[in-house]
């Protein structure tokens, strides 16, 4: 125990002071006050380089570090520092404070910063490349794996994963349904009420039938609920994967000797693949509502002749194209939370990140598919 | 010296986590430089009680004094300026997992935001070489540690403030029987060299005999016992006597009596 720690109370903490003084016309620093991590951080921060300045002088001065109230080693550095890495010549020093100083001595510590070069563009470009090539790979090793283990079940339909399958609908399905319903219905509401401005102007009012049933079934319902999907489910797909690949509970899975694809992205991938075209319905049947009440209000259109004519004017094949594309959607958002999932390294950081790059992909890949979805079926149902 | 007031002191401590009553009137005071061993079953409210001496728990009833200050009454300046006092070693060592080791240890000297990179980074390379943790595993991340090495560098995070009071959980769980008798050497030599207090909560029947100047035995709610090892190991309560009296306890303590 060393009394030099007792002394300082939470309250009185006197800062690190220098004194110069001559004694027989040789300089004498006294130096006194908390020489510790915590009198530091009170003192003043110019206190280096005012004892450098001291130590710089031509003479060697006498060191006097009797008043030292205490002593640890962060104080014992500065004051090595200003001897320049060896004990003065004259120097007295209370016994206690000895082992903070020598421990400085007797220790040879390897510097520890080491500057990183910066990475040539060209370098940092290339692996940008090959990242992108990695992850393409990784995510066709995961839709082969999908599909071996699909093949897996239909030999051993013992082995479906039921239980997952039904939970994994009941949260990314049924508890979707009101986010839908309301981001649908909103939607819904705007693109009739703008369209019914403009057609207005034209005379063409009962256009307004053709154009949100169109719109809806064959864009803007699967879009929306593959968009929130994404951001809904896919993020906690990502997350919960991850997680479990970081506690290592995979590696329990499979010490069980229980397949961690069939486990749990097999029924993500059923479970997403079921449920987004069944939303995509939902979202098309509450946006078409919305649109109806604000045609209702705008244009006078009866709900009985609107509903009556809507099937008419918009062709089936607009239904199926709307469901497939759910099918796709559902298909590509499980897949990339898995592969995102898997991807999550045991560290904060990796979580965060993966999670992010996991919706963002999805979502980005959503609209590409569905622009995709849009050149290759120009000319059928409209 | 202000050699009367005792580093932890609680009188009366209550604690109730939801409905389930934790500590039933516990009352303990620990001198400087004691190393103080909480022992007691899986679950019994031993890292509670260190989490309340550290104030980062609260609780229900009675008062904590940690350095002579009651943490219930003192402000948050206060409060901050005692934590600098304090190092505590988590369990799983809680180093943060997004900063390297150098990063983790230089955190705190990093927060005070007056002392420059260099004399940081001599700090940090002093504290791990106290550690006994080589220059290249600075640069490691968290992740890639092993068991060992997390104690060490979660140690060497709980020292770089020079603290006065120590707090240890399980420093010694998930360690191997050597690196667990390195990892009980390392801290009794720091112990000598730096002169801290330390309160460890443990089940190493080892560091308790090797290392610890008085131990506290938390049963049915209570300090069963609270003293020497000695007296510990005379206490008539039914846990008491199963832990230091069990196969492995007399194989431990054969050589002390």
């Amino acid at each position: 125990m060393k009394p030099s720690q007792i002394s300082s109370s939470v309250n009185q903490l006197l800062p690190p002071i220098i004194d110069l003084s001559e004694i027989e016309s040789l300089p004498c620093i006294t130096v006194r006050g908390n020489w510790t991590l915590r009198g530091l951080a009170l003192g003043a921060p110019d206190l280096r380089t005012s004892l450098q300045v001291l130590e710089s002088g031509k003479k060697e001065p006498n060191w006097d570090l009797m008043s030292i109230e205490a002593l640890d080693t962060a104080g014992a550095y500065v004051l090595w520092e200003a001897w320049g890495m060896r004990l003065p010549e004259k120097i007295k020093l209370r016994k206690e404070h000895e082992s903070a100083i020598l421990r400085w001595q007797n220790r040879s510590l390897p510097s520890m910063t080491e500057r990183q070069a910066p990475i040539p563009l060209l370098i940092m470009f290339r692996k940008l490349i090959e990242q992108l090539g990695e992850h393409l790979i990784d995510m066709v090793a995961l839709l082969g794996q999908v599909i071996l283990d699909l093949i897996y079940l239909v030999r051993h339909p013992k082995n479906i994963p039921w239980r997952e399958i039904s939970a994994t609908t009941h949260e990314t399905g049924g508890r979707a349904l009101g986010i839908t319903a309301l981001v649908g219905f909103l939607i819904g509401i705007v693109v009739s009420y703008l369209s019914s401005l403009q057609l207005k102007t034209f005379g063409a009012e009962i256009y307004i039938i053709n154009i949100l049933g169109l719109s809806i079934i064959r864009e803007l319902g699967p879009l929306l609920a593959a968009i929130i999907v994404a951001g809904r489910s896919g993020s906690a797909m990502t997350a919960r994967i991850g997680v479990m690949r970081v506690t290592q509970e995979l590696d329990a899975l499979s010490s069980m000797g229980i397949s961690p694809s069939i486990r749990l992205i097999i029924p993500k991938v059923i479970a997403l693949v079921l449920c987004l075209p069944l939303l995509v319905v939902w979202t098309d049947i509450i946006a078409i509502i919305g649109g109806a009440m604000s045609a209702h209000l705008e244009l006078n259109l009866g709900y009985q002749q609107f509903f009556l004519k809507l099937p008419s004017v918009v062709p089936l094949t607009n239904l199926i194209i709307g469901l497939s594309k759910g099918v796709v959607f559902g298909l590509l958002i499980a897949l990339i939370a898995c592969h995102f999932g898997l991807r999550i390294e045991p560290n904060t950081e990796s979580l965060g990140n993966e999670t992010t790059n996991s919706v963002v992909v999805a979502i980005t890949l959503v609209i590409l598919v569905d622009a995709v979805f849009a050149v290759l079926f120009r000319g059928i149902g409209i | 010296m202000t050699q009367a007031t005792p580093v932890i002191q609680m009188d009366h401590v209550w604690t109730y986590l939801g409905q389930h009553l934790v500590h039933k009137d516990i009352s303990l005071s620990l001198g400087r430089g004691e190393i103080l061993g909480l022992v007691g079953a899986s679950g019994c409210g031993k890292t509670v009680l260190m989490r309340e001496m550290v104030g980062i728990q609260r609780p229900t009833k009675g008062t904590v004094k940690l350095l002579g200050e009651d943490l219930n009454a003192i402000s948050a300046v206060q409060q901050q300026q005692l934590r600098n006092r304090c190092g505590v070693l988590f369990q799983g060592g809680a180093l943060f997992s997004a900063l390297s080791v150098f990063d983790n240890v230089a955190f705190k000297l990093r927060e005070l935001k007056v002392l420059d990179e260099v004399l940081i980074e001599r700090l940090v390379a002093m504290k791990l070489s106290m550690v006994g943790l080589s220059a290249t595993s600075a640069k490691l991340m968290p992740s890639e540690l092993s068991g060992g090495m997390v104690k060490r560098v979660a140690l060497a995070r709980a020292l770089i403030m020079e603290p006065e009071v120590l707090f240890l959980d399980e420093p010694t769980s998930g360690l191997d029987p050597v690196l667990s008798e390195d990892f009980i050497n390392l801290l009794s030599e720091l112990h000598i060299e730096l002169g801290f207090t330390i309160v460890m909560v443990t089940h190493d029947l080892d560091s308790l005999r090797d290392l610890c100047t008085k131990v506290g035995v938390l049963a049915e709610q209570k300090l069963v016992a609270y003293g020497s090892l000695d007296e510990a190991i005379d206490c008539e309560q039914p846990f008491a006597r199963e832990f230091f009296h069990g196969k492995r306890a007399q194989r431990v303590f054969l050589n002390l009596n």
